[in-house]
């Protein structure tokens, strides 16, 4: 059957794509791997053989593992926070016809252009910065004492620094999502009696549950990896040392690969276990 | 209860004007249909009525108490919408009990009329299923459920019939005209279909271009459309227009007769010509007749047993009793 030919046919086309992606993952997992059971010091002797778990007990009994993985999960979850309950406030706003729209639509997807580390950056010494930031003169107009962010609220600067980032991104994805609300539906509902508040709960959140959903997903993925922002800002200090951090700091300024290795393990069981409690509480709103 | 009065009614969208100063009295417990052709106004008008849009000036009273600053749901006032409107996360039960509990109605007495409205729309079955697993006509049914349990002052439905296929329709047109036996209660119902208009209404309102051509009842509309407008768009298929010297013979610009007033034969008339197109429809044929000696193509509605063909030479006669006569502003001479 001719079916059947352009299947296999089909295969073997996808085969190269497959392979190529296949290896451009497994590589460098068994690499992890394998590192992560051998004593591994690049400039303090190379290759000191195999240590068996060694590093994954010395990786998680390290006083910075635990405080780690907080700062990991805060910076996920405030950041998430931020961003989707702006991100649907500032939809709602861009979906109200106003003059220019389309020039202020292109302007609020900006952030999401510019590089973490040009964007780190630009907050740590235009806005951050307790001399000269923008925030600085801010609080000294009002007569208060300037904050010097990056240490005395670290994370919070971290926090603020990578919502706007990804602000845009949610509000994008959410004024897609409102823009493709039946707006008879609103009007039953204010026929129906329902006030501004409530058409927000019952008909325009559950409207939007499902692109929430892939907000949170899909930011939750990149969230766990930020490392620019937290490289250029405040170097891991002030308690800004997320896992993936860690792990680069165990690798390169302790030139330990095998220790390093262990930790970039742990990470994957920390995002997979992030990922079944994201898919157990949002999951369900995509099978709908 | 709920007797409806426009008073000088205006609405602009910018600067274009959509409805010039409208009167128009709806009585308590009437079924008005708004009709005409799309783009006419009769959507915004209903919107007017429930509050959607704001009128540019004029007043809208209800009950006899001006309910112009109204706000949409304290009019007392239910729509049913083309697109049905439903909320598509909640079950039909929560559908119909949504208005009662934005209302704060206690739970006993929101169960017990979502129970009587399901009963009667034959919902019964499908409360605990979500809009998506419904058909168009259980749909809108559960439309209607959600507009019945408000027990309001009148409904107002916005083309309601438009997205169910021709069967369903006919059946939904009967169920919405027994619903308004049954409730007694003013509707307001709007429609581009003429047959909707004339089966279901007390009263039609037809309109052009936010302009009442006339209002009154369907057969008043059928029998004496007060101008070229109206007369054409009432009756299916469409009256004739004769102008020219035959309309002269009757001293109009312009004369209309129905298809259904005009004796077909094959051996004598008052016009003879030629068949185009037959229509056979089994109770019904229509005719489609050219070369009469007259500008236009005659539409000639006959018998189904009938049975010309195109091609055929036939004879026409009008009946002299039935035939509108139209002066040069398109007006209706008595």
């Amino acid at each position: 059957m001719a079916t059947q030919h352009s299947r296999s046919v089909a295969r073997l086309m996808m085969a190269p794509a497959v392979v190529l992606l296949l290896g451009w993952m497994l590589v460098p997992l068994t690499m992890t791997l394998y590192f992560s059971f051998k004593k591994y010091l690049p400039l303090r002797g190379g290759d000191l053989g195999w240590v068996g778990i060694d590093n994954y007990v010395r990786f998680v009994s390290s006083s910075s593992f635990w405080p780690a993985v907080q700062a990991t999960l805060v910076i996920v979850g405030g950041v998430l926070i931020i961003t989707v309950i702006l991100g649907i406030l500032l939809a709602m706003l861009l979906d109200q016809p106003m003059w220019g729209q389309g020039i202020v639509r292109i302007l609020v997807i900006a952030p999401f252009f510019v590089m973490p580390t040009v964007s780190a950056l630009v907050w740590k010494n235009m806005f951050m910065d307790p001399v000269n930031g923008l925030l600085a003169h801010l609080w000294g107009f009002f007569g208060a004492e300037p904050i010097s962010w990056l240490s005395e609220a670290s994370m919070t600067s971290i926090i603020i620094i990578v919502s706007w980032q990804w602000l845009p991104f949610a509000t994008l994805i959410l004024l897609t999502a409102i823009q493709s609300l039946d707006s008879e539906q609103l009007e039953a509902a204010e026929m129906d009696g329902a006030p501004v508040l409530k058409r927000f709960y019952h008909i325009i959140l559950p409207h939007l549950s499902r692109a929430i959903t892939i907000v949170i997903l899909i930011q939750t993925i990149f969230l766990l990896s930020i490392f620019a922002e937290i490289f250029v800002t405040t170097g891991g200090a002030f308690g800004t040392r997320t896992l993936t951090y860690l792990i680069f700091q165990r690798v390169l300024e302790s030139q330990n690969v095998g220790l390093g290795s262990a930790g970039g393990v742990y990470a994957i069981i920390l995002a997979n276990i992030v990922a079944i409690f994201l898919m157990r509480i949002v999951g369900k709103n995509l099978d709908a | 209860m709920g007797r409806i009065q426009l008073k000088s009614v205006t609405k602009s969208f910018g600067d274009v004007q959509v409805i010039p100063p409208l009167d128009l009295t709806i009585e308590d417990g009437e079924f008005t249909v708004f009709v005409g052709p799309s783009g006419c106004g009769k959507s915004t008008l209903l919107r007017l009525i429930a509050g959607l849009e704001d009128i540019t000036s004029g007043s809208i009273d209800i009950d006899g108490s001006d309910a112009t600053d109204v706000p949409p749901a304290k009019r007392g006032l239910a729509m049913v919408f083309q697109s049905y409107a439903l909320y598509p996360h909640m079950t039909v039960r929560k559908n119909i009990a949504f208005p009662l509990r934005m209302a704060k109605l206690d739970q006993a007495e929101i169960d017990k009329r979502v129970e009587g409205a399901a009963s009667v729309l034959n919902l019964t079955d499908y409360l605990d299923r979500r809009p998506g697993q419904l058909s168009g006509g259980q749909r809108q049914r559960v439309a209607i459920g959600r507009a019945i349990v408000r027990e309001p002052a009148a409904f107002l439905f916005d083309e309601p019939l438009s997205n169910l296929d021709a069967a369903l329709r006919v059946g939904m047109r009967l169920e919405i005209s027994e619903l308004h036996e049954r409730l007694a209660t003013t509707m307001i119902y709007v429609t581009h279909d003429q047959v909707e208009a004339m089966t279901m209404a007390d009263k039609i309102v037809v309109l052009q271009a936010g302009v009442i051509e006339q209002v009154g009842s369907p057969l008043e509309l059928y029998r004496t459309p007060r101008n070229l407008f109206v007369a054409g768009f009432i009756g299916s298929p469409k009256m004739n227009f004769i102008e020219g010297e035959e309309a002269a013979k009757h001293g109009a610009k312009t004369i209309g007769i129905r298809p259904e007033h005009i004796a077909v034969s094959e051996t004598e008339g008052e016009w003879s010509g030629v068949v185009s197109v037959s229509e056979h429809l089994g109770s019904d044929t229509f005719f489609h007749v050219h070369d009469t000696g007259l500008a236009e193509t005659i539409t000639v509605r006959a018998d189904g047993e009938v049975g010309f063909r195109h091609g055929d030479r036939i004879h026409l006669t009008p009946r002299a009793d039935v035939i509108h006569r139209f002066d040069a502003q398109g007006l209706r001479i008595e």
